[in-house]
């Protein structure tokens, strides 16, 4: 009986990242196959005269943390809501605005300034966001119709709350946050990668977050009668999206030295939405692991980064990175799933057999 | 293959992930007769029919169809269909947001154009014929559930099938819907049909049946003639033991006058869904709801627990003045509640077994305080071997357990949270007989024993004659009677019901 348990807890534990652990591995063996050289690491000086770790492992995983963070919150949302938000790049236009707007003083930007800044980004994100929450939550509106409204005003809102300029951001503590901080070889983007995990993690550690979405994703009538608050959980959901794109908007305004309402994370939504699914997590909502997502989002940007040093045309990169993510949602699917396990059980169901007619013998 | 014999199925195996389905079963309908499939939850009865229509695929054994030469292939549901094996399953399985016509014809329309027109008519005629009470252009969400069912009836009858599967047709009919059901199975048998009954009403099973087939854990136990085959022995061989159980309850089942403290009171209580009415129950008393299906008796239990909208009404627990409008506020008052949907209000499916059981005390503890995982394990073992429920392990996903395994994990659910009052809303309905009988026992114990009081629910009457001291008697969604003591036999409930007391 513990064996039966014991087995059936390492399928379940494994089971949902299966597919994008396998498409990571592949895509490694692929890079170190073509080019053994790929993932080397070594030590270098970057523009402001730092000593920083370089090389495309470092990059990717650089690149990819706005994603990853927005990844997080995303699925969140997918799995209390049943649905996606196509608004967070629109938002977080708007959350780049807030920062720029409060940290940008006349007299430059000061280490106080930047956490006012970040504090009114963060809040005046969370209010975005409560909207788009409202609008499901309370309202019921399928989520894509209700986060269509800001998809298509958010980038004008931001460019209101800046009025209408695209200031340049000249400060080391720009420096610090979009590269490194002088000293840490690492850059930062990483550490807030891992800190929203970390923070992620204590919540459902110290919470009933995870159980509470997981039954209002799976059976909102049946979570209410169990005196849960499905509003509440989705509200909650979103307001935790807002604080990823907060954090994913300060990145890349400081990764790019300049506020620009029409670049700032533009076209992230549909990147998180195809992290959410490559980590194995259900978009009609239920169960979910954001370890998956965050998987997800590494996959699809050792895939851009993996196109681009195959010198692949720009213009051709998004048709090919298609391709692959056709394999993989495919693979992903149901329909395949379901064919791998009964290939598996019929191999274990003849090794049994084989095993019982040696016994016999 | 015997010559009569619309369908033959031999040593048919089906294995699930830790658990053997099915094991070596045969089974044989022949022409023209209405076969009863018995068998207790988890029997195999459901998954059997499943191989049949081609919703699971076998792993072994061979299946015969009448008017199909050698051996029937059947990989899909289409396949099932299209050799003449039709069936409606106990969950209704058609969409409720088209029309009633629609229902009957789609996925079963020849050539590229479709004469809705044309379907609507004849839509109606057999609906007439069956003396349905739908119309043809109706959405089929507008209809009762009863008449849901008919529609997915009359749609498999005019598939024109040589094999009729009824899953559970009847445990949501009321007795005239039923006997309307019946002399339209007794009609299709005398034109032909084999008609594959799967129900857990026994006195149904007797009344059309003319043969049983009895499954247990996955294997055949017999096959038998119904004049060969005691409802008693029928009994004894679903559960693989002899019937002094039933004797048993009639120990346990000391039912007494409650007449402790009241430990909810309610005055003019009423919700979205129900009309105002009063109702207290004493600590240890059990006492049920009873009326015709629609009578309000759920929508009464919801409007206690909070589960509807409440508009209005005193509510007392334990003489303290309490306002109960949503159910995380019952569930502080001490009250559980067991709703009557399973599947739609009990279950959260894809969760694990463990989770399930836990949920509604970990909601109770709070958001901030979740329980170890150890404790959570702890206390899901405990209630699994208390209710004996069957399943692979703790963190199997409740939807894949049999409908009765589900309803023990809700009850644990409740259990576990220690209520002062528990409701129980159909408990029983659409489990086996043996796991029926552990209910009723279940409840009359925790009243004597732990002073706890329920309300309980049935459609059977013999069932709350059993378990309840005291019946509310509704109709109409008003309280049209209160029986106790001697007026507590199923004559006098009937009249309650009818309207003739006095």
């Amino acid at each position: 009986m513990s064996t039966v348990r014991k087995a059936t807890k390492k399928s379940s534990g494994l089971g949902q990242l299966m597919i994008p652990l396998v498409a990571l591995g592949i895509l490694v063996l692929f890079n170190l196959i073509r080019d053994p050289s790929f993932f080397s690491i070594e030590m270098a000086t970057n523009n402001s005269g730092n000593q920083v770790l370089s090389g495309n492992l470092i990059s990717i995983i650089d690149s990819a943390s706005g994603l990853a963070i927005i990844a997080m919150g995303m699925t969140l949302v997918t799995a209390a809501c049943g649905g996606q938000d196509i608004s967070v790049g629109a938002v977080g236009a708007i959350a780049g605005a807030f920062f720029v707007k409060i940290a940008n003083t006349d007299n430059g930007i000061t280490g106080g300034s930047a956490i006012l800044g970040f504090i009114v980004c963060v809040l005046g994100t969370i209010a975005f966001m409560m909207f788009n929450g409202t609008l499901v939550a309370v309202f019921k509106i399928q989520p894509m119709i209700a986060t269509l409204i800001l998809f298509s005003c958010g980038r004008s809102i931001a460019y209101w709350i800046n009025g209408s300029a695209t200031p340049q951001l000249t400060s080391p503590i720009i420096d610090a946050l979009g590269k490194t901080i002088p000293g840490i070889p690492i850059p930062t983007p990483i550490f807030a990668v891992i800190l929203m995990a970390i923070l992620l993690a204590l919540v459902f550690k110290f919470t009933n977050l995870r159980l509470y979405t997981q039954s209002v994703g799976i059976n909102q009538g049946a979570a209410r009668l169990n005196g849960i608050n499905p509003t509440a959980i989705k509200l909650l959901s979103f307001v935790i999206l807002g604080v990823c794109v907060a954090v994913a908007a300060v990145i890349g305004v400081s990764r790019l030295h300049q506020l620009n309402h029409k670049t700032l994370l533009v076209d992230i939504e549909m990147d998180a939405i195809l992290a959410v699914a490559i980590g194995g997590n259900n978009l009609g909502g239920g169960k979910f692991r954001l370890l998956g997502s965050v998987l997800g989002a590494y996959i699809i940007q050792m895939l851009t980064t993996t196109l681009y040093s195959m010198s692949v045309a720009p213009v051709n990169v998004k048709a090919y990175k298609a391709i692959v993510i056709i394999i993989i949602v495919v693979a992903g699917s149901p329909v395949i799933k379901n064919k791998i396990s009964m290939l598996i059980t019929r191999i274990k169901a003849g090794k049994l057999q084989a095993s019982a007619a040696k016994g016999v013998e | 293959m015997q010559n009569d014999a619309v369908l033959t199925m031999r040593g048919i195996d089906k294995q699930f992930p830790g658990t053997k389905a099915l094991n070596k079963v045969d089974f044989t309908l022949r022409k023209g007769e209405i076969h009863a499939l018995m068998g207790e939850n988890g029997a195999g009865k459901s998954t059997l029919i499943k191989v049949l229509t081609g919703v699971h695929e076998k792993d072994g054994g061979s299946i015969w169809v009448e008017g199909v030469d050698g051996e029937a292939h059947i990989h899909s549901p289409q396949d099932a269909q299209n050799i003449g094996i039709a069936t409606v399953y106990q969950e209704i399985t058609l969409c409720p947001n088209l029309t009633v016509a629609e229902n009957m014809f789609i996925g079963r329309t020849q050539g590229q154009r479709v004469h809705w027109k044309e379907y609507e008519k004849r839509a109606t005629e057999i609906l007439d014929n069956l003396g349905i009470p739908a119309r043809a252009k109706q959405e089929l969400s507008s209809c009762s559930l009863a008449v849901q069912q008919m529609v997915a009836i009359a749609r498999a009858v005019d598939m024109n099938c040589k094999v009729l599967i009824l899953d559970e047709p009847t445990s949501s009919l009321d007795d005239k819907e039923v006997e309307m059901l019946f002399g339209l199975m007794r009609d299709l048998k005398n034109r032909g049909v084999g008609i594959i009954f799967v129900t857990h009403f026994l006195e149904q099973v007797y009344e059309v049946s003319d043969r049983i087939t009895v499954l247990r854990n996955g294997e055949l136990v017999g096959e038998f003639a119904i004049e060969d085959l005691p409802q008693v022995e029928l009994v004894a061989k679903m559960m693989g033991k002899d019937l002094n159980d039933l004797a048993d309850l009639e120990q346990v089942g000391a039912k007494h006058e409650a007449t402790g403290e009241v430990i909810y009171e309610a005055e003019n209580l009423s919700s979205s869904e129900s009309r105002a009415f009063d109702f207290n129950i004493h600590k240890g008393e059990v006492n049920g709801f009873t009326g015709l299906l629609g009578s309000g008796r759920s929508e009464s239990v919801r409007a206690i627990f909070g589960a509807d909208r409440v508009t209005g009404g005193k509510v007392k627990v334990k003489g303290q003045e309490v306002k109960i409008s949503k159910p995380h506020e019952a569930m502080k008052a001490g009250i559980g509640y067991l709703p009557e949907d399973r599947k739609k209000d009990g279950i959260i499916a894809d969760l694990s077994v463990r989770e399930n059981i836990i949920l509604a005390m970990q909601v109770m503890k709070g958001f901030f305080h979740p329980m170890s995982r150890s404790q959570m394990e702890a206390f899901a073992d405990e209630y699994i071997k208390a209710l004996s429920i069957k399943t692979a392990s703790q963190e199997t996903p409740v939807g894949s357990l049999s409908g009765g395994n589900q309803q023990k994990v809700i009850l644990a659910r409740w259990l576990l949270t220690h209520p002062d009052y528990l409701i129980l809303d159909e408990p029983t309905r659409g489990i086996d007989v043996g796991t029926k009988l552990e209910i009723q026992k279940l409840v009359l114990k925790l009243a004597n024993e732990e002073n706890m009081s329920i309300t309980f629910i049935s459609s059977e009457i013999e069932e709350m004659l059993r378990t309840c001291s005291r019946l509310i008697v509704m109709r109409d969604r008003n309280i049209v009677g209160e029986l106790t003591g001697d007026q507590l036999t199923q004559a006098q409930v009937m009249k309650t019901i009818a309207g003739g007391e006095q």
